[in-house]
Order: structure tokens, then sequence, then C-alpha cells
């Protein structure tokens, strides 16, 4: 069956390198307005670029993941256009011999794979920022974003549907950061996509294709694709055509409009960038960097199934993040089992950082603290209780867990002659339940069991408390 | 005294100061005096910081360990920058614009003890061959005053000829330093692409551009050669290649030298009287024992045609950051951001600078590029393979260095591509990135001095300095300023 839509996406991918690709200043983000800049990423007369090994470094990994070949010869060349934002009035990029070309990634949605294939992968600069002010007509620029590294990522026109784009960029995404090249924040702009999507046309041919711009969010380029797509089918199947043209998203209206027309398209007269020399990527440089190039994710995935025994589901959440899955891997010291660390950092974890809308990053609980708390919770030192609320409290504020349990006397009751005064103390003071456990309501054990956690701080191990109440009553 | 003083060679120089037969204050004055005598005249420079220079003068320590240009003073193309001073490339659109920083080879002549006087003229935004277009007015030529002194260094040739200073830096795209110094009786010397830092050198077409000096006497040239060469971590074109001495070792032998006369350099459009003087040049080296060969230089005349089109190519994009947004005059009347542009730049080039623009925009403009820009690259290449075919046939060649000696003010600003004419026998070796050397070998009958040029292998500068030297000494012209009247 021929695709009703065909998607190709244009990303960005901001290279978190130490400093920008042509001169030394810092790439932090968030400083004071052109705090990070220097005579050369200002543009001044007379300055030259010095290319950032290191840049070209992260733009193979991030190649090299995504299946590229990378080209032993490459070049810069200048891509000229005026915007304020842009200090030299061309960007450095590259236009015929990029870094790299040829790739393909694997995206699975609803238990499909498909393959999408990467066109090509080039570096180039970042521009600064306009910053309009809110009274008067001024605008102002801010020059720290200038020359930062990027690599531009091109796929095929192989993309079917809104959904699958969302896909193939969450994928991308996971690929980088497990990299360590980029954040991958769509919100902060270390990603960026744009889009090229035609429908076929009612006798079945291909359509003309627009660009979408100005998608801010990876939901916002599902929803931005699928509006264009209803969009051109709309036009069609009214008997109109589809005109080339460049569209924005508008997020509050969740609609595209028009931005430019393919007459008003820039001429970018990019010549080859006089002021660098072509680089050369031997064998033995290439080499190098394949050997930095992490455990990637299906490759993670693969060796979680087969060295720990955990499910699918539990896999896939460890191995979504890197981090998150060193967490876990660092956690798993002594003879603590894979499958209650993996359970504590699923069901406790993950939730506490869900609700601080952290990563695991911002945690100040460590990986040793977490096989401690696994370690007391196999051994019955400790209930499931005091287990989640020492993670919520050691997410927030850190410190040893077997010292606070010592501490304040936190240790699981399992003592049969220790629960028994308890037990005795609740039976009697709640006659009524009893009556229903014996009357065949069984649920107003839970009741009781509750009871005697109350009663112990939660430090009644609760198994041991229904076994006992059940043989008391 | 002062004339003599001027007369001196850098080396001559060093040495008095040395012994203290001269003081830098006494040095400095004489350029002072020159300037004031004479720069009314011939404009020369754009900026000249008398009370700075003087002291520095009184501060500076001529001890040899401060440097082989300790106490002397020297002058700088108008754009080559220097940390906060005006450098405008004979430009309204620079006009005041101090430099955050400085040249590497700027740096490199004030860590070897210069003393700065100013920055001299130029052809705005080094483009022309005349000095005519600069906007703060043009500059005439020490030998006579109704003619150009060559361009696009022309004021650093000018200032030289005239003995306010006894060297000073240029800049070479296509002659920019050989033509003037032909037209102003000098030295020029243009180095092999990328021996010379172009960091702090405002960009006039990147892959041909390269820092030299204009001075009197070719030991001067190899002597601030060597302390302006290098490898610069700040320039990616920049050699890795050691810089030998090559002051220190002129050595001239013409015993087993072959010297190229390409015929493509002495034909048509040469005038008669420099290919006379030239040719004797030739037979003077042939008389030392050097053998002359013919070589061919087929590509000579497509040449001209594809530096055009590179040079203004790379120039439309070297220029197009000129746009009042973050250094520089802005227009003072503008509708919106583009209207903003347009009147800037309207208001801040001149004609000949607005002419490359448009030339060099179109000729990589899409459905043109590979008619133009692709095809020059291509005759490049070819040139490059010229040279190279000569040089297995020879050491070294031997041209004239104009195909005139200096013409009249105002005789060709109409006519540009009279103008580039200038360049033909120049510019072919910058397309190649070899280095060339000039030097004022006689001067013909209307007492205009007369200069050859030789050319050689890459990275060849001893050689060029050894034979040019000899050439100085076997030649009728001495050394010396102009006979400017006061
Ligand atoms: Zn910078």
């Amino acid at each position: 069956m021929k695709n009703e839509i065909v998607i190709g996406l244009e990303v960005h991918v901001q290279l978190k390198t130490k400093s920008k690709l042509f001169c030394g200043c810092s790439t932090e983000f968030g400083a004071d307005p052109n705090a990070n800049t220097c005579p050369v990423c200002m543009g001044w007369p007379g300055t030259l670029p010095v290319l950032n090994r290191r840049a070209v470094e992260f733009g193979m990994l991030a190649a090299l993941s995504l299946n590229c070949e990378i080209n032993q010869d490459i070049k810069f060349d200048r891509k000229n256009y005026f915007y304020p934002d842009l200090p030299k009035a061309y960007q450095i990029s590259q236009y015929d011999m990029p870094l790299a070309e040829e790739g393909q990634v694997e995206v699975e949605l609803d238990g499909e794979k498909a393959v999408v294939g990467i066109e090509r992968l080039h570096l180039e600069e970042d521009a600064g920022k306009l910053v309009h002010s809110t009274a008067g007509a001024e605008s102002y620029v801010d020059y720290n974003r200038t020359s930062v590294p990027l690599a531009e990522i091109v796929t095929k026109p192989d993309i079917t549907s809104p959904e699958q784009a969302e896909v193939f960029l969450r994928s991308l995404k996971q690929r980088m950061e497990y990299l360590e090249v980029s954040d991958c924040n769509m919100e902060e702009g270390s990603l960026r996509c744009d889009a090229n999507l035609s429908v076929r046309t009612p006798e079945g041919e291909l359509g003309t294709k627009t660009e979408v711009k100005n998608m801010n969010s990876f939901k916002g380029v599902r929803k931005a694709l699928a509006y264009e797509a209803q969009r051109q089918k709309k036009v069609l199947s009214s008997g109109g055509e589809v005109v080339q043209e460049t569209r924005l998203w508008d997020e509050s209206e969740q609609i595209t409009r028009e931005m430019r027309s393919k007459e008003e398209a820039h001429d970018y007269r990019y010549f080859p960038e006089p002021d660098l020399v072509p680089v050369k990527i031997d064998s033995k440089w290439q080499s190098e960097v394949k050997q930095c190039l992490p455990e990637m994710p299906e490759e993670k995935y693969e060796r979680f199934q087969a060295e720990y025994d955990l499910s699918d589901e539990a896999t896939q959440t460890l191995t979504a993040s890197r981090p998150l899955a060193d967490f876990f891997e660092r956690a798993l010291t002594g003879d603590v089992s894979p499958r209650s660390v993996s359970n504590l950092i699923i069901a406790d974890l993950k939730r506490e950082m869900n609700e601080r809308d952290w990563t695991i990053n911002d945690v100040n609980i460590t990986p040793e603290n977490l096989a401690a708390l696994a370690r007391m919770f196999e051994e019955d030192v400790i209930s499931s209780n005091v287990c989640s609320e020492l993670i919520a409290e050691l997410v927030e504020s850190g410190g040893d867990p077997e010292a606070i349990v010592e501490e304040r006397d936190l240790k699981q009751i399992s003592d049969a002659g220790e629960l028994e005064a308890i037990i005795d103390e609740v039976i009697n003071e709640n006659p009524d339940a009893v009556e229903d456990i014996r009357s065949g309501a069984d649920q107003a054990i839970g009741f009781l069991i509750g009871q005697v956690m109350q009663k112990t701080q939660g430090q009644a191990d609760p198994g041991q408390a229904r076994k006992m109440l059940q043989e008391r009553v | 005294m002062e004339t003599e003083l001027l007369d001196l060679s850098l080396n001559e120089l060093q040495n008095k100061l040395q012994n203290s037969e001269i003081s830098p204050v006494e040095l400095v004055e004489a350029s002072i005096s020159r300037y004031q005598n004479f720069d009314k005249e011939i404009n020369s420079f754009v900026s000249f910081n008398s009370k700075e220079s003087l002291q520095k003068a009184r501060e500076v320590d001529v001890s040899r360990e401060n440097g082989p240009l300790a106490g002397i003073p020297l002058a700088l193309k108008d754009n080559l920058c220097r940390a906060g001073y005006a450098t405008t490339c004979g430009s309204n659109i620079l006009e005041g614009h101090r430099p955050p920083y400085t040249a590497t080879a700027v740096k490199a002549i004030e860590e070897a003890g210069a003393i700065i006087v100013g920055n001299a003229n130029m052809d705005e935004f080094a483009m022309g061959s005349s000095t005519e277009t600069s906007a703060y007015g043009l500059t005439r030529n020490p030998w006579d005053t109704e003619r150009v002194p060559g361009g696009s260094s022309g004021g650093s040739a000018a200032a030289v000829a005239a003995g306010i200073v006894p060297a000073a830096l240029g800049s070479d795209t296509g002659g920019s330093i050989r033509q003037p110094a032909a037209f102003s009786g000098v030295v020029g010397f243009k180095p092999t692409y990328g021996r010379v830092s172009r960091y702090g050198l405002i960009a006039f077409a990147s892959s041909l551009d390269q820092i030299g000096p204009i001075t009197r006497t070719v030991e001067d040239a190899a002597l601030l050669t060597e302390i302006i060469s290098g490898h610069d971590p700040a320039d990616s074109t920049s050699l890795d290649q050691p810089v030998p001495e090559y002051h220190g070792n002129i050595n001239p032998k013409p015993e087993n030298l072959t010297v190229g006369i390409p015929a493509e350099y002495f034909g048509e459009g040469v005038d008669e009287e420099v290919e006379t003087i030239v040719r004797q040049a030739a037979s003077d080296l042939k008389a030392e024992g050097a053998e002359l060969v013919d070589v061919s230089l087929s590509t000579t005349e497509q040449a001209i045609s594809a530096y055009y089109v590179i040079a203004t190519a790379e120039a439309s994009s070297n220029l197009a950051r000129f746009d009042g947004v973050r250094y520089g005059p802005r227009a003072q009347e503008f509708e919106d951001m583009i209207d903003m542009y347009s009147q800037t730049r309207a208001e801040g080039f001149g004609a000949e600078v607005k002419r490359r623009i448009m030339l060099g925009t179109f000729v990589l403009s899409s459905g043109y590029y590979e008619a133009y820009y692709g095809k020059a690259q291509k005759v490049r290449t070819l040139i490059k393979r010229d040279f190279e075919n000569a040089f297995e046939k020879c050491d070294l060649i031997l041209t004239p260095t104009t195909p005139t000696a200096a013409f009249k003010l105002g005789s060709r600003v109409d006519d540009p591509v009279q103008m580039y004419m200038n360049d033909v026998l120049t510019a072919p070796t910058n397309l190649a990135g070899l280095p060339a050397i000039t030097l004022p070998v006689d001067a013909n009958s209307d007492g205009l001095p007369v200069a050859a040029q030789l050319i050689g292998p890459s990275l060849s500068e001893q050689m060029l300095f050894d034979i040019a030297y000899l050439l100085q000494e076997l030649s009728p012209w001495e050394p010396c300023s102009a006979p400017l009247k006061e």
C-alpha cells in the first residue's frame, strides 16, 4: 500500500561541547546576555574561525549512533544571509561535503517496526537571539548562542505519520542522551525540528510538499504535522492545489500559517569557507571515536534482558535513559537482587522524580543508598512502607539509610513475641471487626492489619501480622 | 641629518641606536618632521600619532634584547587591527572603528620593539590599484605628485618612499603590496600564502590575502618578513613550518641559478621601456652566472578573470558583516531592518566596493555559480599547475611587476577594466599562493621607478631575498627616498 503521508525531518541538535564551534567561548546556557562572546564569535573584522575538534568528534558519535557513514574528507562552507543575530552575515555550515551520510534508525510504533533513513548529518554554527523590548520598537541581540555547535540531521522522506515522526524524534533524543553529546531539550532549543510534509492526491500521486517550522515540543511536532496533513488533504479534496511554501506552527491556535512562499526563498550563495582548511577524518581518528561509543539503547536492552531477571516493561523503563540505567546497575552491589532494585526504582524512585519533575540527575539519593534500602527490605529489616518513606526522604535530602533506620529505630517488627501484645490489643479494641471476620467478611482483616501498622508506626511486618491475626481470630 | 637618518636601513638604524649614535626620540622626531613637511601633499597617512610616538620613543630601551626593531618608527596599512586604535580600511563604514584586539603580525612587530606611528592610507577595503578610492582622500606618488602611488597599499608605499618611515606593513591580494611598491620605487614582498598569519587583517579575499612588508631595501624586507612570519593557531590557514633567519642568511649565489622568463609577462600591454629595463635586469643576473630559460605560463590571460571572480565572491561575503549593527556608523534614518541595512551600506561603501560586492554576489548566485565561481576555481588549479611545471625548469621567475610605471591621477578611475589590468602580472601568484618580491631596478625616461618581480616556488622566501639582494646590488637603482620638495 502506498503511504498517504510522506514526512522528512530536519533536526538541529545542539552539541554540548564546553566551548563553541570556532572559538574558545563557553557554551553554557543561561549566562548574562553577551557574556559568552569574544571578537571571533562576534564576527569582528579581521577575526578567523578555528575548528573545535571536539565538536567534530561529538558529531561523529551522533552520526555513528544513527548508523551513518562518516566521510573521510569534509569541508565547511559559508551560507550567506543577512540577519542581526548572525554577526558575520554568513553561517559556517557544510554544503556538499558533510560530516556523515546514509544512516538509518529503526523505530517502533504500536508494535510495528519501520526504518527511517538518514540523508546526512553536518556540522554548523548556531546564530544568536533577538530580544525585543516590550516598551519600544527596539530589538537587542544576545550573541551567547552564536557559534554554539549544531549537528543538522536530515532524514529521508521515510516517515509516514505524525506519530511516527514523534517516535523518531524521541528515539533521536534518547540516542543523543546516551552519547552525552546533547541535552535535546526542545523547550530550551537544544533540539529543533523542521518538517517537510506532503500527502497523496486523490489520483494517487505524491503531492507538493510544504515546510513546517516553529514546533517547540515533541507533542507540538505531532500535532502540527497532523494539522498540516489534514489541511493539505482538505485543499486537495476540494479540488485545490497545495502551494510550495514555508508554514509556521501556531501553538496557541493549533494551526499552521503561511510564512513565506517559494519565490521569496533565500539564495544562500554557498561557497567553500576560505578561512578553514578541509578536514581529513582518517581511519585512526574514526576508530578512536568509535571506541568512545557507549552501549546504545537497543544493546543495553538486549543485555539487561539477558543478564537480569526483569519484565520487558521494567527493562524498557530502566533503559529509556542512560543515567537511569547506570543508576540501576550501580545499585546492584552485594547480593541484592536486580528485581528488588528495579522495583524500588520503578515504583518509588520514579514516582518521587515525577512528583518533582526531576530527572535521575537531580535526586540526592545515591545508588548505594538505594542498594542498602533494597537489601534491608529483602532481609525483612524494614517494611515496604518504611522503605518508600525513606526513598522519598533521601530523594529530597540524601543521607545514610542504614544509619537512619538505626537511629530512628525503624526496624520492622516481625518477631511474633514482639507483635503478640499489639495484636491482642487490636483484637480487644475492635470486637466488631473481629466479629465480621468470623462471619466471613475477610476484608475486615485489612482494617485490623492497618491498626497494627498504626500502633507500630509502620514497622510491623504486615505479612507476619496477617498470619498472627488469622490464627488468633 | 633628517633625510640621512630616514634613508638608512633597519639594520643600520638598529646599530646606530645601540651605539647611541642616535636616539629613538631623534628618529621619531625626524619621522614627525617628514610627515609634517610632506604628508599634506601626498596624504599617505589616515592617522598619525605624533605625541604618543614621541612618548614611546622616550620610554623605549633600545638594547638588543628588546627586539630588532626597538625604537624604530613603522607604519601599518589601515586594515591591520590594533587594539584601541582606529582601523578603518579607508572606508566610511568603519569610521572611528577601534578593534578590541591586535592582529598577530602587528603584535609581532610591537614585540620586536617597533614604534607604530600611524595607519597608512589605502584603497577602500584594499580594492584598487591607485589609492584613489579611499574615503579619506587619495594618496599621491612621492616621485611625481601628479601620479598615483599604486594600490591598494599606496599609503604604505608612499610613506616609505617619502622617508616618513623606513618600513611599513601592507597586504597583498592581487598585487596590493607589489604594485604600489613598484610605482613608488620601494621594495615589496608578498610571502607564501599561510607564511604570515592573517588574524587581524580585515579580509578582502581570504584565500588570496597575505600580509607583507614594504621597505626601501631587500634586507629590510627579509628582516620584517622574518619577524611577522610563523604559525598562528588563530589562523587555520597559517603554515606550521619553521621560520628561517632570512635576514642573517642572505647569501646571493647566482651560479647554478636558472631564471625563468615567461613570454606571457613581456608581451602585449607591457610598456616597452618597462620591458627593456626588466630584460636588462635579467641580463645582469646572466652576467653573474645565472642561466636564463624561457618558460610558459599560458594561463596568464585567464588569470585576471579568475582572480576577479574569486576575489569579488569572497569579498561579497567578507564585507556582508558591515551592517551598522555592532560597529561602525549606522544610517540615521531608515524604515525597517532591511532598510537599515540598505541605507547603512549605501552610505558607508564607496562606488568601487559596491561594484565588487555586486559582482561577487552575482557570481555566487544560484544558476551562475558553476559558470563563474566554479570555472574560476578550475582556472586557479590550472594556474598552480602552470607554475609547478615552470618550476621544474627554473628556480625562480623574473618578470616586470607592473605593465607600466605609475600612471597619472584620475586617468583610470572611470575605466575599471583598464584599472584591473594593473594586477595582470601580480594576481597569478596570489591565485597560486606563491611568494614574490618586487624591487626597483631602474628609472624610466620620466624619472619614474621601474620594478622587477621575482616569483619563487612555495616557501622559497630565502632564495627570493638572496637573488633580489643581488639584483639590488647589480641594478642602477640605488635605494633612497623620493626627492620631495618642502
Ligand atoms: Zn567567542
